[in-house]
C-alpha cells in the first residue's frame, strides 16, 4: 500500500517537473523569438540608414528621381510643425492636467475629462488627422503647415495632460498645506510650489509628446501634405520627415529608398534620444 | 520698521485692494485651468462632429449598405466599406493572436526567469522599442520582411498546403510577399514591446508574499506563474491586451506599406487587401469627388467607433484593476 502510493507520487512529481520544464522553455523561447525580431529591425535600420547618411542630408532639399539631394526641407518642416504643436499643446495640456490634479481631483467633470483624455491618447492618429482636415483644410481650401501643426498638437495635448496630472499627484499634500498656511492663494501655491516640485516630471511629459509626434505620419499626409522645395510659409503645404519617408519608400527609385532609410534612422535616433532623456528626468522626479 | 495700524482707513484700503487683486488673479488662474480641461472635451466632441459631418454625404448616398458592400469603384462612384473593415479586423486579429502569447512569454521571462543583471537592460530596451514610430516598422516590413517572408515562408507553405481543403484556400496563391497576413505579422511585431511592457508591469505588481506562499507549499515555478501570478494579474493583462488591440486597429503606417492596397476580400490570407487606415492614407489626397472624400471620412468614423468601444473596455478593466489594488 505504502509502496504504490510513493510510486504514484513519484509519477505525479515527475509530470509536474516535466510540465514546468516545458513551459519554462516555451517562455524563454518566446522571449528570444520576440527579442530577435526587434534586434533584427534595429540592425537593418542602422545598416541601411548609416550607409545613406552624409552632410548632404542637411544641406540639400529632396531631389527629383535620379538626382542627388538631401532631406533639408523635410527636416526644417518637421522642426517648424513640431515646435508649433508643442507651443500650442503644452500650455493647454499643463493647465488641463493642473485642473484635474489641483482643482477638481474628484469632481464629476474631471472624471469625464480623464476618460476622454485617455481615449484621445490612444485614438487612431489618422482619425485625428481627418478631424483637422474638416476643421482647417476644408475651410481654407488648401493644405497648410498650420493644419499639420494643429493635427500634431491634438496628439500632444493628451500626452501632456496625462503626465502632468500623474506628476502633480506625486507632490505631497503637506507642501500645498504649508504654502496655503502662509496665506498664499491657490494659484500662487500651484505656480510657486506644486509646479516647481513636479517640474522634472512635467518636462518629461513634453519630451514624450515630442517623441510621439516626431514620427507621426498619418495625420500629416492630408493636412500639411508635403513640399518638394524648402518652404517656411506656414500657410502653404510643408514637407515633413515622416511624410517624405512614406512617399520615398513607396516609390520605385533606388536613390529615394536610400533617403527614406536615412530619414527613418534620423527619426528613430531623435525619438530614442528624447525617450532616454525623458526616462532620466522621470527617475529624478520619482526620487 | 513701520507699524501697520488696522484702524487707519488708508491702510485698510490698501489691504482690501491687495486682497481683491489677488482674488481676481486667483479666479482668473482657476478659470484658465478649467477652460483648458474643457478644451480636451471640445476636441473629443469636435472629432465626433467633424467625422459625422464629413461622412454625411456618404451615409445619405449608401445608408447602412455602406458597411455591407464590398465593391469600391471610385470611377463609378460606388463605395462599400466591407473590404477595409475586413482587412482591419483580420490584421488586428492576427497581430493579437501572435503578439499576446509571445508578449506574455517575454513578460514572464523578465519577471521570473531572467538573471537579475539582465532584467533592467532588457526591460528598458523593450520600453524604448515601444516608442519607436510605426513608420519604421512599415519601411522595414516593406524592404526586409516582405521579400524574406515571400521566399522563405509563403512559397513553401503554399506548396505544402495546396490541395488540402480549408488550409489550401486560406494559404493559397499568390505569394507576393505583401498582403493581409504580412500586415498582421508586422503589426504583431509593432505591438509586441507594448504588450510585454504592460504585462511585465502588472506581473511585477503581484505581491511576492503570494508567490512565496505558493512556493512554500511545494509548487513548481510554472505552477506559481500559471496559478498564482497570472490569475492575480489577469484583469491588467487583458486590459493591456485591449489597449494593444486598439493600437493595432487604428495603426496606419505599419500596415499601409505592406497590405497591398486592394479593395477586395480574398479567400487567401496571403492575398493583398486593405484596411480602413490604409485606404484613408493611400487615397485621401487622390479622392477627386466629394462623395469619394466623404466615403473615406465615413471609413474613419467606423474606425473611430470600433476603437472607441475597444478602448473603453480597456479603460474599464484597467480602472477596476487599479481599484482592487487599492489606488
Amino acid at each position: 500500500m505504502a509502496a504504490t502510493k510513493t510510486v504514484a507520487n513519484r509519477g505525479l512529481y515527475f509530470r509536474r517537473r516535466l510540465t514546468n520544464m516545458i513551459f519554462i522553455i516555451l517562455s524563454v523561447s518566446a522571449a528570444i523569438f520576440g527579442l530577435i525580431w526587434l534586434a533584427f529591425i534595429l540592425e537593418n535600420l542602422l545598416v541601411n540608414g548609416v550607409s545613406a547618411l552624409g552632410p548632404h542630408l542637411f544641406t540639400e532639399s529632396t531631389p527629383p528621381p535620379g538626382e542627388k539631394g538631401g532631406l533639408a526641407n523635410a527636416i526644417v518642416g518637421s522642426l517648424i510643425m513640431t515646435s508649433g504643436a508643442v507651443i500650442i499643446g503644452t500650455p493647454i495640456g499643463i493647465f488641463a492636467g493642473t485642473y484635474l490634479a489641483e482643482y477638481a481631483r474628484y469632481g464629476r467633470l474631471s472624471f469625464v475629462v480623464r476618460f476622454v483624455n485617455d481615449i484621445l491618447l490612444s485614438a487612431p492618429s489618422i482619425v485625428l488627422g481627418l478631424f483637422i482636415y474638416e476643421l482647417a483644410v476644408r475651410p481654407m481650401q488648401h493644405f497648410s503647415a498650420i493644419a499639420g501643426t494643429l493635427a500634431l498638437s491634438v496628439i500632444v495635448i493628451p500626452v501632456v495632460v496625462r503626465t502632468t496630472e500623474n506628476m502633480l499627484l506625486l507632490v505631497p499634500n503637506s507642501l500645498r498645506e504649508a504654502a496655503s498656511a502662509l496665506g498664499a492663494p491657490q494659484s500662487a501655491v500651484i505656480q510657486t510650489v506644486t509646479w516647481k516640485a513636479a517640474q522634472a516630471g512635467m518636462i518629461t511629459g513634453v519630451l514624450l509628446a515630442v517623441a510621439r509626434i516626431s514620427g507621426e505620419t498619418a495625420p500629416l499626409l492630408f493636412t500639411a501634405l508635403g513640399n518638394t522645395t524648402m518652404s517656411t510659409d506656414i500657410t502653404g503645404p510643408m514637407a515633413s520627415l515622416p511624410a517624405v519617408i512614406f512617399q520615398f519608400a513607396l516609390s520605385p527609385y533606388e536613390d529615394w529608398h536610400d533617403l527614406a532609410w536615412a530619414g527613418a534612422l534620423l527619426v528613430t535616433a531623435t525619438v530614442l534620444t528624447l525617450s532616454i532623456i525623458a526616462r532620466l528626468l522621470e527617475k529624478k522626479q520619482r526620487n | 520698521m513701520t507699524d501697520i495700524s488696522l484702524t487707519e482707513p488708508a491702510a485698510l484700503n490698501v489691504r482690501a485692494a491687495t486682497a481683491r487683486k489677488v482674488g481676481v488673479g486667483d479666479a482668473r488662474f482657476r478659470l484658465i485651468a478649467f477652460l483648458a480641461a474643457v478644451t480636451v472635451l471640445l476636441i473629443f466632441a469636435g472629432v465626433i462632429v467633424a467625422l459625422i459631418g464629413g461622412a454625411l454625404p456618404a451615409i445619405r448616398a449608401f445608408g447602412l449598405g455602406f458597411i455591407t458592400t464590398e465593391a469600391w469603384r471610385p470611377a463609378r462612384e460606388i463605395f462599400g466599406a466591407l473590404g477595409p473593415i475586413y482587412g482591419t479586423l483580420i490584421t488586428s486579429a492576427i497581430a493579437i493572436v501572435v503578439a499576446v502569447p509571445v508578449g506574455i512569454g517575454i513578460a514572464i521571462f523578465l519577471t521570473e526567469i531572467c538573471p537579475r543583471f539582465l532584467r533592467r537592460p532588457i526591460g528598458i530596451a523593450i520600453e524604448l522599442l515601444a516608442g519607436v514610430p510605426s513608420i519604421i516598422y512599415g519601411i522595414w516590413g516593406l524592404f526586409v520582411f516582405a521579400p524574406w517572408f515571400q521566399s522563405w515562408v509563403q512559397e513553401p507553405v503554399i506548396a505544402a498546403t495546396a490541395g488540402i481543403p480549408v488550409l489550401g484556400t486560406l494559404f493559397g496563391d499568390p505569394a507576393y510577399g505583401i498582403g493581409i497576413f504580412t500586415a498582421g505579422l508586422i503589426l504583431s511585431i509593432m505591438i509586441l514591446p507594448f504588450i510585454s511592457a504592460v504585462t511585465r508591469d502588472v506581473l511585477e505588481a503581484v505581491p511576492s508574499v503570494l508567490k512565496e506562499a505558493s512556493y512554500g507549499l511545494g509548487s513548481t515555478q510554472w505552477e506559481v506563474i500559471w496559478k498564482v501570478a497570472i490569475p492575480y494579474a489577469r484583469t491588467g493583462i487583458v486590459g493591456g491586451g485591449m489597449l494593444a488591440l486598439g493600437r493595432a486597429l487604428g495603426e496606419t503606417m505599419a500596415v499601409t506599406f505592406v497590405i497591398g492596397n486592394a479593395h477586395r476580400i480574398a479567400p487567401s490570407l496571403f492575398a493583398p487587401g486593405t484596411s480602413i487606415s490604409a485606404a484613408i492614407a493611400n487615397e485621401f489626397t487622390e479622392a477627386t469627388t466629394p462623395l469619394y472624400t466623404s466615403s473615406l471620412i465615413a471609413l474613419g468614423l467606423i474606425l473611430f467607433v470600433i476603437t472607441f468601444i475597444v478602448l473603453t473596455c480597456a479603460q474599464l478593466m484597467l480602472r477596476s484593476m487599479e481599484k482592487s489594488a487599492g489606488k
